[in-house]
């Protein structure tokens, strides 16, 4: 959900989008068009048969206009009926106490009818450390404990004490109570710590890889899950993955160039520009990751990646999947069986897109690609473990109509 | 200098720097850690026997996951200097975070010590002179910040290594984790503990001793810890930043020793 403003010399002319953005970049009034623009483009593809509508949380980030998913999941759990609402989600660590998240999700829960997809990422460092203050080198010991809270305030049939290191709640009773039994289905977001990959595996949780790095730079990464999928002696059901892409469809290759390159050159080439030292702070990633050789982003080569790069390199790197239907559902089927993909995070809205745009690449992915990659994982058709279970018959809120 | 190592009683095992002989100093390092060359303790050696244990995340014993707060941090002072085995009551010094924890373990125990004294110490936080963000730097950023000379700042901080050879850049960056992991279980997001709060408890004989040319901690925060504790005397120490003790050992040294030894 980016600002679609960032000057042009944003990359020049400011230090990070994320954390110390200017806020004087930002306008409230146009702020008031933008997020009725958003939210009705996800309830737009509620009403083209998606599977499911997302939203994720950031903070101090001109890219993620939602420091606050639940406030917009809770729009969308009015306005639509069908789709999963997918909060992919909140960063555990930062709920104080955390039982808030069990709160507000079971809401939404039972808002929806039972459509909610609970995400616990552990956060960025930009958002839970250098934005909301977490020690790095505890971060990962306090989301595991309020995941811990979360998941027995959902479960347990009786009040409990709860005697944390970081939280000690004398009366744990979440009232009201998630309809999905026994909890919302769980999406670990993640951007590559090994510990994820574990919990994940261990926990029967979808993790989900999400970066704008693409399918081609997903791929090590995936590999390296369903390695630890394999080692733990777990099943390969593909609905233990997800992934994020950025797709743009058009009628033609060279439409989708000329329609959309310069909307996801600005996501490219501005909205990702953060500041290299909020990306990494020490004692954030545990030994373990570090020592596993994920240190990309250190190397000068790579810190230079996103500041130029062309519609020819995004494209034939992966980043975005572009094109006429034919091109992307080919593209697509490729990345879904290589990455071993149960659930796809598709990227629409992405830059300073124009609605319009948006809903044309929208429309024409569920009218003639989407069909078509359905049914790519058939001995898998009846694992439901990964994904909501709504209530058959549940309420429809009517638009309101004049009192008067 | 000779090495020892150390188990407290916690059974934190720890690598201590010892040198020279006479009355008994402890120096608590900063969030940097020891460095290859420790000058001021060379000097301070010529007059004391001065002991320099490394806090747990910074050598190879490990243990760090065991200190989560600045009590664990000051007690684990204690338990390290009851592991020395010392006859008489030592001298504190700390650098930066480690005078944070030298005045904590001062508040704490305050009849344990016989002088105190504070190099450029982090641990309180003046909102009209905020403390630059050192968790948000990148390596090539911090000896502007850290030297009053970022030239041969520099040069000290890399400590010979090569950061395009990529195995020398993971093994740095698991030490800088380890490292700088641990000091921000007490410094960030902001390293303010609520020492203040309980400096009035410290009375041992103080000295503060400071850079004039600090960027990272500022001299104004020298009268702020002189309004705190009303026993202690300042140093200042010219031609010389954050890392006073490694820029100018000697002035330093002379200081401590003077304070030291003062009747």
């Amino acid at each position: 959900m980016p600002w679609p403003h960032l000057p042009d010399d944003f990359r020049q002319t400011h230090r990070s989008v994320w954390v110390d953005i200017d806020s004087s970049l930002y306008d409230p009034a146009e702020g008031n068009r933008v997020y009725h623009e958003y939210m009705d483009q996800l309830e737009y593809a509620d009403s083209l048969g998606f599977d499911g509508i997302g939203v994720n949380e950031h903070h101090q980030n001109a890219y993620g206009l939602m420091p606050s998913p639940n406030i917009i999941a809770a729009g969308l759990a009015r306005r639509t009926s069908r789709a999963a609402i997918a909060v992919i989600g909140n960063s555990i660590a930062l709920y104080n106490p955390p039982i808030r998240v069990a709160e507000e999700f079971a809401m939404l829960d039972v808002i929806s009818g039972g459509r909610l997809v609970a995400g616990f990422p552990v956060g960025t460092p930009m958002d839970t450390n250098f934005c909301y203050g977490q020690i790095p080198a505890l971060t990962r010991d306090k989301y595991y404990e309020a995941h811990e809270l979360i998941m027995r305030a959902w479960q347990e049939p009786k009040p409990f004490a709860f005697n944390g290191k970081y939280n000690q709640l004398r009366y744990v009773n979440c009232w009201p109570r998630p309809i999905q039994k026994p909890h919302p289905p769980i999406y670990i977001p993640g951007g590559g710590s090994i510990e994820t990959w574990d919990f994940c595996v261990e926990n029967d949780y979808n993790y989900s890889y999400l970066s704008y790095g693409g399918y081609k730079a997903g791929k090590a990464l995936l590999d390296g899950y369903w390695e630890r999928v394999a080692a733990l002696g777990k099943d390969e059901s593909p609905y233990r993955a997800a992934f994020a892409q950025v797709v743009c469809v058009a009628d033609t290759d060279a439409d989708a160039e000329k329609l959309y390159a310069e909307h996801v050159l600005y996501f490219y080439n501005r909205c990702l520009h953060v500041y290299l030292g909020f990306a990494d702070p020490p004692g954030y990633r545990t030994i373990k990751t570090i020592q596993s050789g994920k240190l990309n982003q250190f190397r000068a080569e790579n810190q230079r990646l996103f500041t130029s790069l062309t519609w020819k390199e995004l494209v034939d790197g992966g980043f975005v999947i572009a094109g006429s239907p034919a091109t992307v559902r080919e593209r697509m089927e490729h990345m879904i069986k290589d990455l071993r993909l149960g659930c796809v995070f598709l990227l629409f809205m992405i830059g300073n897109m124009p609605d319009d745009k948006v809903r044309h690449s929208t429309k024409l992915f569920a009218d003639k690609v989407m069909p078509q990659l359905r049914d790519l994982w058939p001995e898998w058709k009846n694992d439901d473990r990964f994904w909501v279970k709504p209530l058959e018959t549940r309420v429809r809120p009517e638009l309101p109509k004049n009192g008067r | 200098m000779q090495e020892r190592r150390i188990e407290t009683k916690r059974g934190l095992k720890s690598r201590v720097l010892e040198a020279g002989q006479g009355a008994p100093l402890v120096f608590f390092h900063g969030a940097g850690g020891l460095f290859k060359e420790e000058p001021l303790l060379e000097a301070l050696a010529a007059r004391f026997h001065v002991y320099a244990p490394e806090w747990p995340g910074y050598g190879a014993d490990g243990g760090e996951e065991k200190l989560e707060d600045m009590l664990d941090f000051a007690l684990h002072g204690w338990d390290v200097v009851d592991a020395l085995g010392l006859e008489r009551k030592p001298h504190l010094v700390g650098h930066s975070m480690g005078g944070m924890i030298a005045a904590e373990m001062a508040c704490i125990a305050n009849g344990a010590l016989e002088r105190l004294a504070l190099l450029a110490p982090a641990g309180l936080w003046l909102d009209a002179h905020p403390i630059p963000d050192l968790f948000s730097m990148l390596p090539f950023e911090l000896a502007a910040v850290l030297f009053a000379d970022p030239k041969s700042g520099e040069k000290f901080l890399a400590g010979g290594v090569d950061f395009t050879n990529m195995d020398a850049l993971t093994q740095f960056l698991v030490g800088n984790a380890r490292r700088l992991g641990t000091a921000g279980k007490i410094l960030f997001p902001i390293p303010d503990r609520r020492l203040s709060k309980r400096l009035y408890r410290l009375k041992a004989p103080t000295l503060l001793v400071w850079g004039n040319e600090d960027k990272l901690i500022p001299p104004v925060y020298a009268d702020r810890w002189q309004a705190l504790v009303p026993q202690a005397d300042l140093a200042r120490v010219p031609a010389a930043g954050h890392m006073a003790p490694y820029e100018q050992p000697a002035a330093v040294a002379a200081a401590l020793q003077r304070f030291f030894e003062a009747k």
